[in-house]
């Protein structure tokens, strides 16, 4: 059920950026993917999401020239690529593919140097010039420490980040990225994810990757393109594709397990009779919840208007959450379900340190809580 | 970065002057001994002696040219080769592409010397070329099914050991006396070739290393894998199409002439490329070519003299000399691999 099939731009963007036009792709008759119609402008990032072996590999393959389209084109700056000689396809268009290489007797800069190939003459060899280009690609992708030392022993994060300045170094308009954050430990992740935009912000390329990480898809795209089953789904902002609960549909997910605002996934919680309830709120109630889900323990939650931090997770997790409407109040309704909850439960944890104006019916639970002797050490 | 860059300087400036020493070493050795000043004059033209010219410039220094052109082509062969299955383990001789060459010479020679023709020296090469590029599908069609190469080489073992086979027999059972020195030159040997032998050898083999010197930068890409060379503009379906028949026709020609000499293919751009820590082909392609040349007249000049005035085939002491190379070559890959 293709939503809105095409991400429309004003029309004078659309020859400078990368235009794909009813594309299928796939192996020799086997179309993997079909009907994918993407534009994405210069200065954009876009990120295709999508199931493992949805097609967002075989699309980013395609649109490289890595697999010829079966159906339908892809252009380069309003032109066809088909028309394009293989010299100025490398102008325009790098890529970085999840392709392990091992090239012997080659240093990191050695690799990043190949990416001068489309300016170089016959023989190949490079001039002062292209070896600046390199070593600043280097720098960029903050790669020196590993440039120079042999690329084939390096670790694969490491090359990582040497293959992507390779690409940076061939200067293309367009850049393709087949998970370019894969491998990269947390910080390295978000300076290249930060590296990326400034390549589409700065330098104006037209940056498409894909990426399982949705928290780090939402960060660092303008556009997130759903991929399921070989069709796009949805594209739009990240702002619109989180909406709605749409990821969990696209994901399979079970509801409750994407947070929408960040797009982090949670383990979720057991859902049976609860065992524990816990009186939370502000963020306290956090900590206590992965480790009852950790332990393998239901619990219940309140009593949590939806504006909570808390909220989201509880919901998710709690096997019941005494909820209020956001910024309301509690009445003794909703006082009385959570009592019932209690006394149900063998334990009553107390994260929640503050009491105020706003949460008032949390120290009445509380003092319950203490009432009935159920109130446990909340050490976390 | 750059005092290693700049290795294959010294490496090759060494290789060109350890080919010179061979060179005069194999002018100066043999069963007729001739002192050096006689070498000299005979060289420099001014020669008094007709039998001492006739055994210099007749007999020596073709062999000498032809042990070079033969022992650099394989070599180039085998980097080539190296380059395509992006794998060190491999070479005209283990992949079974000079059997392959091997058998077609002898078939056509055989064809032809019983008719009482007399097989001119570039229908064996066209002979020979035939022979390699058949062998060279057959591994390429077994490399489209397995990807693993040991079962490649073995399978290109195979080959070799059926191919060299069928030429035995082929050799043992033609009556014509012709035939004689066919056993002679199936078993790898640079004995009887001559300065027109040298000429033609140079005629093919040079023009193809030129070739592949001119492919050095797409070979280069294509060394980041078919993908990457791809993306950077290679064309890498030409690109395999040119590395096959430059290395067919460069064991072919080498094979033709001397038939198959053994494992100079596999184990020189090894040892070349550990000896001058490149890549880059452009640097490759000469060293290899004058590493495998080297290499072979320093074998050949061994198979002359150790056994004197009993000559072996070259390719026996090749053999001798280059499996331990090749073998010490198999345990690093695999330590590296399981490190």
């Amino acid at each position: 059920m293709p939503e809105k099939t095409e991400n429309l731009r004003p029309e004078e963007k659309r020859t400078e950026g990368l235009l794909t036009e009813e594309l299928s792709a796939g192996y020799g008759k086997r179309v993997v993917a079909g009907g994918v119609s993407l534009n994405v402008a210069p200065g954009e990032v876009m990120a295709l999401i999508g199931c493992n072996g949805a097609g967002k590999s075989t699309i980013l393959k395609t649109i490289a020239g890595q697999l010829s389209a079966l159906f339908g084109r892809v252009c380069y700056l309003g032109q066809d690529r088909e028309t394009l000689t293989a010299g100025e396809r490398a102008k325009r268009c790098a890529v970085v593919l999840t392709d392990r290489i091992r090239p012997e007797n080659m240093t990191g800069r050695d690799v990043v140097e190949m990416g001068r190939y489309p300016y170089t003459g016959c023989f190949g060899l490079l001039c002062d010039a292209d070896r600046e280009r390199a070593d600043e690609a280097i720098r960029f992708l903050l790669a020196q420490d590993v440039a120079d030392r042999p690329f084939a022993e390096l670790s694969d994060g490491q090359k990582q980040r040497l293959l992507l300045a390779r690409a940076v170094c061939q200067e293309p308009r367009i850049l393709v990225l087949d998970e370019p954050l894969s491998f990269l430990d947390l910080r390295y992740k978000l300076e290249i994810l930060e590296r990326i935009r400034v390549l589409a912000a700065a330098r104006h390329m037209a940056v498409i990757l894909s990426v399982h990480e949705l928290d780090l898809a939402r960060q660092v795209s303008d556009v997130l393109a759903c991929v399921a089953d070989g069709k796009i789904t949805r594209v739009g902002t990240p702002e619109e594709v989180f909406a709605d609960g749409y990821l969990l549909r696209l994901f399979n997910l079970p509801e409750g397990a994407l947070d929408g605002s960040t797009g982090l996934i949670r383990l979720p919680g057991v859902k049976r009779k609860p065992e524990v309830f816990v009186i939370c709120g502000g963020g306290s109630g956090l900590p206590v919840f992965s480790r009852l889900v950790r332990l393998g323990v239901p619990f219940a939650a309140g009593i949590l208007p939806a504006h909570d931090i808390d909220y989201p997770a509880a919901k998710a997790q709690a096997a019941v959450l005494v909820e209020l409407p956001a910024y309301g109040e509690a009445g003794a309704e909703d006082l009385r379900q959570a009592e019932k909850l209690i006394d149900a439960c063998g334990e009553v944890l107390v994260p929640l340190e503050t009491f105020g104006p706003g949460n008032r019916w949390q120290k009445e639970l509380a003092d319950y809580a203490g009432k009935c002797g159920k109130e446990a050490p909340c050490s976390v | 970065m750059t005092n290693v860059r700049k290795r294959w300087i010294p490496v090759l400036t060494g290789l060109i002057l350890a080919l010179a020493a061979l060179a005069f070493w194999n002018l100066y050795a043999g069963s007729t001994k001739i002192p050096v000043s006689r070498i000299f004059a005979v060289l420099s033209g001014h020669t008094a002696d007709e039998s001492e010219a006739a055994v210099i410039l007749k007999i020596r220094l073709p062999r000498i040219l032809c042990a070079m052109l033969a022992g650099g082509a394989l070599s180039v062969s085998g980097y080539l080769l190296q380059t395509f299955f992006a794998n060190p383990i491999a070479g005209p001789y283990i992949l079974g592409i000079s059997s392959g060459a091997k058998l077609f010479v002898a078939l056509v020679m055989i064809a032809f010397v019983s008719r009482g023709i007399a097989l001119s020296a570039c229908a064996q090469v066209l002979a020979a070329f035939a022979g390699a590029l058949l062998a060279t599908g057959f591994v390429l069609l077994i490399s489209l099914r397995v990807r693993d190469m040991s079962v490649l080489v073995v399978c290109g073992i195979m080959i070799g050991y059926a191919a060299s086979a069928v030429t035995d027999l082929l050799v043992t059972f033609a009556d014509d006396s012709n035939i004689v020195n066919l056993h002679n030159w199936s078993q790898g040997s640079f004995s009887g070739l001559n300065m027109t032998d040298a000429a033609l050898m140079a005629a093919f083999i040079v023009p193809a290393c030129a070739a592949a010197l001119l492919l050095s930068k797409p070979v280069g890409a294509y060394l980041l894998g078919e993908n990457l060379a791809a993306s950077l503009g290679v064309h890498v379906r030409w690109l395999r199409v040119a590395l096959i028949l430059l290395s067919s026709l460069l064991s072919a020609t080498a094979t033709a002439f001397a038939g198959p000499v053994s494992f100079v293919g596999i184990a020189v751009p090894h040892l070349m490329k550990t000896a001058t820590a490149e890549a880059r082909p452009l640097v490759l392609i000469p060293v290899c070519f004058f590493g495998g040349a080297a290499v072979t007249l320093a074998c050949d000049g061994l198979a002359r003299v150790l056994f004197s005035p009993t000559e072996v085939a070259a390719s026996s002491v090749s053999a001798v000399i280059l499996a331990p190379v090749v073998i010490a070559m198999m345990i690093r890959r695999k330590g590296a691999r399981s490190a």
